[in-house]
């Protein structure tokens, strides 16, 4: 699963900062955290419409009090198992670039405060495609939390 | 210094909208030189500008103005009179002043922009006494050099400058403006201006256009709300929330409304920017123009009159620089030496129509044609095949000019194109007529406004999908029987035969990449045209015309050809809004079909036809020619008889057949009960009734009236007046109810 890619770099984010706190959510066996000024709610399983010829990441568009959001499945994105037919993913709306886009996770954690000394650099033993999405990880009780950044999503060529 | 802050903002941006009044009415001026009104108007505005620049510690902007205003005083005082270059010298400080705000607004500072020869020529204007023979004489010596320099001159600037050149030669230049008598200034300002100008302030107020945006937003998003909620009164009967739910409707409708028309501005906003320019150009390339502007007050999205203002600019140059012809070559050809453009605009429907009309020399089909096969645009082949219509469309193609010399005016070969895909990208579009020698219309169609459209809803695989009216030519259903004939396999793609011409055919599902439909009884073909691709594309259904609210895809989307929006439909659920160029392109549809597959050309294509709109029954709409239509009446019920089985009533002393076409049109008939609204159709000398529910309009529309197909007695379906309507083929459908057509002898029966 490892891809050797050289042409981009793993750390491209200029400013890599630790947030304060951290909205924390669970894709596969994934724990990623997302800085919560970026998040702007979080909802059950919406109505969704699928869009054709989409790229493959985009789960389809949902309408939010009148806003049209992409959702994008985070399990494709990371090119895990696809979710059940009948799952329903939680949503997680959050800024990413100019837009708002919906995240389709498994399970939502807890708000966690960090310490910024505890973040670090996204380690080149992560595979690419997990790596190009992060700012950075935070080493938390023996466990990685993978600290998401949104916009990456956007840059994403989805295959 | 920064220049963000507010009142610098103001200021310039005011002073921008002075200029443009300053320019109008220079130009007014020029064509009533004793005008006093006018003279004032144009001092005040000098005057005002020059006085707020000094708190702004603009100096250059002071001195220039300051000149000017000179300038002006002489001429209201009637020291000087007004004369033709004292018009060209008062516009070229307007353009001097622009200039000099355009840099303020755009580097901070005033410009590195030498306006000394401008100040010595309103100087020197200003020192001239009593009628401008005098300042022409002294001029008198460089003469000779100034007209030559006139007539090779392409620009105002060039003009001026070679002017000068000639000028400084007699005149000791001097820099230093002559200082305005402090009584002077301040007694000429009437008291009564003070309070027009406060009167005229108050009416109006200026506001940050992000501003408006973000409320046009908000408004977009509670209209959604209000439909939604409107969807919960059909399950509540609760009054009091029923009632407040329509006093929520009312506010919100209106207020939606009023937000649309702060985003309204006059299109003349665009056309007074045109005497000056046609002006220009005129002068420049040796022409006399006379330009009429109609319909003013029409309004227009704002974002749409910014994207307009350039390709309208551009066909106007054209015009008055390739299309009316010299003064010279006018007269010879019997024509007045002044040319006639006019700039019409109105609305009709959805959209604003500008139509520019030059009375000029017209295109020249045959050197259209050599143009466009030089610069291998088209083959030769092809090119002899085309209609009139079809080569005059040539011209928009990339890499086309007909300027025997390119001007710096226009003719550089990257107009047309250019101007045309400027007014798509806006969802508008441009259209040429033209008659070799007598002149040339441009018509450009534009919606009022970008943010809500009128669309056709249609389905493909239980999905809704828009697509916006403006690219919307008409309906087709053709019965699963006649499929074979109607529709022709040509290399692997599919094409529709419509009235001789063949349309090809895009299976909306195939290029979703949806599964293919089960067998159906009849396909819907729907036809629709973007950017000169044409082609029917197949749908499930066709559902109806509503008002959408364009809202735009997020990123990973907006790249998908096929889609240029979203909207979110009465019941929440989110419809994908085609865009049928991105189609036209992701199926690979070529450019301008007919000539590529080639077939005789139909030229009774887009006729303007008067019809008489009808209602079939309450729901379905019908229309026929107006000219088959004799006379419209109304029929008692009580006056019906019957002979030889078929319904009849006494008519003009004779008797007239009824039939009921809303029963033939396949609608609800409600039998023949109280008044009856009767049509009369003339067959030779005899008449024939036919009955329907009601009459709704008569209008003119470009029509495709062609052959019959599908169901009998039906000439196809259009779009007229934003409802789906049937064109009825009465001849045919008189045939079949069992007359015959034949005005030489008696009409027959058949049983």
């Amino acid at each position: 699963m490892e891809e050797l890619n050289n042409s981009s770099s793993q750390n491209e984010a200029p400013a890599v900062r630790c947030a304060e706190q951290y909205v924390t959510f669970a894709v596969g066996k994934l724990t990623f955290g997302v800085d919560i000024g970026a998040v702007r709610e979080i909802l059950r399983s919406q109505p969704l419409t699928e869009v054709p010829l989409a790229p493959t990441i985009v789960r389809g568009i949902i309408n939010l009090r009148g806003q049209v959001l992409t959702a994008i499945d985070m399990r494709k994105l990371l090119s895990l198992p696809e979710f059940a037919p009948d799952a329903r993913p939680t949503n997680i709306i959050v800024k990413a670039d100019d837009e708002f886009i919906s995240l389709l996770v498994d399970s939502i954690g807890d708000v966690i405060q960090v310490d910024p000394q505890t973040f670090e650099d996204v380690p080149s033993t992560l595979p690419h495609h997990v790596g190009a999405l992060l700012q950075g990880v935070i080493k938390r009780e023996g466990k990685l939390l993978l600290a998401f950044n949104p916009s990456a999503c956007l840059s994403c060529e989805g295959a | 210094m920064s220049i963000q802050d507010d009142a610098t903002l103001e200021f310039l941006g005011e002073s921008l909208e002075n200029l443009e009044r300053y320019d109008q009415e220079l130009l007014f001026l020029e064509s009533n030189r004793t005008s006093n009104d006018t003279i004032n108007k144009i001092f005040r505005i000098v005057h005002t500008m020059k006085g707020t620049c000094g708190f702004f510690d603009f100096k250059k902007l002071e001195s220039v103005s300051h000149v000017g205003e000179n300038l002006l005083d002489s001429l209201r005082s009637g020291k000087i009179e007004v004369s033709e270059p004292i018009i060209s010298a008062l516009l070229g400080l307007g353009d001097a002043l622009r200039t000099i705000i355009v840099s303020i607004s755009e580097l901070g500072n005033e410009g590195d922009a030498d306006f000394g020869i401008l100040i010595t020529r309103l100087t020197q204007l200003n020192e001239a006494e009593g009628s401008t023979n005098e300042a022409e004489s002294s001029v008198s010596a460089p003469h000779d050099e100034v007209s030559q320099a006139t007539s090779s001159a392409t620009s105002e600037e060039d003009e001026l400058s070679k002017l000068f050149a000639a000028g400084q030669a007699e005149f000791a230049a001097s820099q230093e403006p002559s200082p305005v008598p402090p009584e002077l200034a301040t007694q000429q300002l009437p008291q009564q201006d003070e309070s027009k100008k406060t009167e005229i302030v108050e009416t109006a107020l200026r506001v940050d256009i992000n501003l408006l945006n973000k409320l046009m937003n908000l408004v977009g998003e509670l209209v959604l709300a209000r439909n939604q909620l409107l969807q919960f009164t059909k399950y509540h009967d609760d009054n009091e929330f029923v009632a407040t739910s329509q006093a929520l409707n009312l506010i919100t409708s209106e207020l939606q409304e009023g937000i649309m028309r702060t985003r309204m501005q006059p299109v003349g906003n665009v056309l007074n920017r045109f005497p000056r320019i046609v002006r220009d150009v005129a002068m420049a390339c040796g022409k006399q123009v006379n330009l009429v502007l109609q319909g003013k007050e029409t309004e227009l999205d704002k974002s749409i009159i910014e994207a307009i203002k350039d390709p309208l600019t551009h066909i106007i140059r054209n015009a008055v620089d390739h299309g009316i012809e010299a003064p010279a070559e006018r007269s010879q050809a019997g024509k007045s030496p002044e040319g006639t453009l006019s700039i019409r605009a109105y609305q009709e429907g959805g959209q604003v129509i500008i139509e520019v009309t030059d009375d000029g020399k017209g295109l020249h089909l045959e050197k259209i044609k050599q143009k466009a096969i030089e610069r291998g645009l088209v083959s030769p082949d092809r090119a002899a095949k085309l209609s009139e219509h079809e080569i005059h469309g040539l011209i928009f193609l990339p890499g086309f000019s007909t300027a025997e010399k390119v001007t710096s005016i226009s003719g550089r070969g990257v107009g047309m194109d250019v101007v045309r895909s400027n007014i798509e990208r806006v969802g508008g579009s441009v259209d040429l007529t033209s008659t070799f020698g007598k002149g040339s219309t441009f018509t450009l169609k534009i919606p009022l406004t970008l943010a809500i459209i009128p669309a056709l809803i249609v389905t493909a695989d239980d999905r809704r999908y828009a697509i916006p009216q403006v690219n919307l030519i008409e309906l087709v259903r053709v019965e699963q029987e006649r499929i074979s004939q109607l529709i022709e396999e040509v290399h692997g793609a599919s094409f529709y035969r419509l009235r001789g011409k063949l349309l090809p055919l895009v299976d909306l599902r195939q290029q979703l990449d949806l599964a293919a439909p089960p067998p159906q009884r009849s396909t819907n073909i729907v036809v629709v045209q973007g950017d000169e691709h044409r082609f029917g594309l197949i749908v499930d259904t066709i559902n109806d015309t509503e008002e959408i609210v364009v809202k735009p895809l997020g990123k990973l989307l907006k790249s998908i050809d096929a889609f240029s929006g979203v909207t979110i439909m009465g019941d929440g659920k989110l419809a994908l809004i085609l865009d049928v160029v991105g189609l036209a392109r992701q199926a690979g549809v070529r450019k301008g079909t007919p000539p590529e597959v080639v077939v005789n050309s139909d030229h009774s294509e887009g006729e303007k036809v008067q019809l008489l709109v009808f209602n079939v029954d309450g729901e379905q709409r019908a229309a026929v020619p107006l000219d088959q239509v004799h006379r419209l009446e109304k029929v008692d019920s009580k006056a019906l008889e019957k002979a030889e089985g078929k319904t009849v009533v006494q008519y003009r002393g004779g008797i007239l057949p009824l039939i009921d076409l809303r029963e033939v049109l396949g609608g609800r008939s409600a039998g023949y009960q109280g008044v009856l609204r009767v049509f009369v159709h003339n067959i030779g000398d005899r008449s024939v009734g036919f009955v329907v529910d009601s009459i709704v309009d008569i209008c003119e529309e470009v029509v495709n009236v062609g052959t019959a197909f599908g169901t009998p007695g039906r000439r196809g379906s259009a779009v007229i007046q934003g409802a789906v309507t049937d064109l009825v083929d009465l001849p045919a459908l008189v045939a079949q109810t069992g007359l015959e057509y034949d005005s030489s002898m008696e009409v027959l029966w058949k049983s």
